[in-house]
């Protein structure tokens, strides 16, 4: 920033992005999201606790089990990717460092989930 | 990335010490923060000990005993004394507040002073509020009409409609809030912060102002209102006991009620 900027020159900068409010959205809405599929998950598992590999491998492919299974890993990794990008947009402030962070992010998380939903569908699937 | 160094001059060395007059028994220790960013030397945190039987009971009689008395060198903001004016917003034992409204029985202790965090530094507990007026300035602070004025008389409200915007337009501007926000404190060149988006609100929930809309696309921005992570530092700390963290929460539901 140039010294001789005037104070408000700087804080109006390039104005409003016009974006955010469906980021915050939707972190929110993962976030409740996440609550409800990650605790029936947990119940899910401990209730299969002692069971052998075939009985897990059925529970799998109840098409209510599938789709939720899918829905939690997307809406996990999505939530996830969400808050990261908040994390690096407040802490790193060199803009090339920044812009390769969340490009980063993206990838991997989309990389993560697609593996996981992808697992899930095999075994589903699977014959 | 990520700078892991402070710079040199955040490191505050140990100043000088100036014992209370002879025979004074009620003796309290007042450490305060000097810095001249002009002398080229580290800040330092004087010590002074000041007769308590002799002084107001307000922090900012402290203050204002060792500028009269002790050392006149001190530089610190003061006018209303009385939490109307904003001027003595400063960190007291580690919280911001007005040094006019904080009684000195109030406070555990040495009393520690220091100027509002993260903030440049003029001299000693004077910081640099260029950027804060800006933001305020940002935000429009002022009725913004389409309609022509009605003529020889003023825009009507509702007394229900009066009532929306108590609890905003006490903001006496001191800044205590939003130099407490750690948001703020990373972010302050982009993020607005407690204060210019409590006002924001304040004009938003004006029955009057017809202009909302365009205050709400001015403000969706990932940085200038989206930084707010509800840390609530802001509410804590207000001297004038405002919600500065509600009111962000009420514009980002405005953003997502005009969505869907």
């Amino acid at each position: 920033m140039s010294k001789f900027r005037t104070p408000i020159s700087k804080v109006r900068g390039f104005g409003s992005a016009k974006s955010g409010a469906v980021h915050w959205w939707h972190q929110k809405m993962t976030a409740i999201a996440n609550l409800f599929l990650v605790l029936w998950f947990a119940f899910s598992i401990m209730s299969l606790g002692g069971a052998d590999y075939a009985t897990f491998i059925w529970w799998v492919r109840d098409p209510l089990v599938t789709v939720l299974l899918v829905l939690m890993i997307a809406s996990l990794f999505y939530h996830f990717r969400l808050g990261l990008q908040v994390v690096i947009e407040d802490y790193v402030h060199n803009e090339g460092t920044k812009a390769v962070s969340l490009i980063a992010l993206n990838l991997v998380t989309a990389g993560l989930a697609l593996l996981g939903i992808l697992s899930v569908l095999k075994v589903s699937f699977g014959g | 990335m990520a700078k892991f160094t402070l710079p040199k001059n955040s490191k505050v060395t140990k100043g000088k010490h100036v014992p209370a007059p002879e025979g004074a028994s009620n003796v309290r220790r007042f450490n305060v923060y000097r810095y001249n960013p002009d002398s080229g030397e580290n800040p330092r945190m004087d010590s002074y000990d000041l007769d308590m039987d002799k002084c107001g009971p307000m922090v900012l009689d402290a203050l204002i005993k060792i500028k009269n008395e002790v050392d006149t060198t001190l530089t610190f903001r003061r006018s209303c004394r009385e939490g109307v004016c904003g001027s003595c917003a400063m960190n007291i034992n580690g919280t911001n507040t007005l040094a006019c409204t904080l009684a000195l029985d109030d406070v555990k202790g040495d009393v520690a002073i220091h100027p509002l965090p993260h903030m440049p530094i003029i001299k000693d507990l004077v910081p640099d509020m260029s950027n804060f007026y800006a933001q305020y300035e940002s935000i429009e602070p002022w009725l913004k009409t389409t309609s022509p004025d009605p003529a020889g008389k003023e825009r009507l409200q509702s007394h229900e409609d009066r009532t929306k915007i108590d609890g905003l337009y006490e903001c006496i501007l001191c800044a205590c809030c939003s130099t407490s926000c750690p948001s703020y404190w990373w972010n302050s060149d982009r993020y607005l912060g407690p204060a210019a988006l409590l006002q924001a609100y304040r004009w938003i929930a004006d029955s009057r102002d017809e202009m909302a809309g365009e205050r709400l696309d001015d403000l969706e921005d990932p940085f200038r209102l989206y930084r707010c992570h509800t840390i609530m530092n802001c509410t804590n700390v207000c001297p004038k006991g405002l919600n500065p963290a509600k009111a962000i929460a009420e514009i980002k539901k405005l953003m997502v009620e005009r969505q869907i």
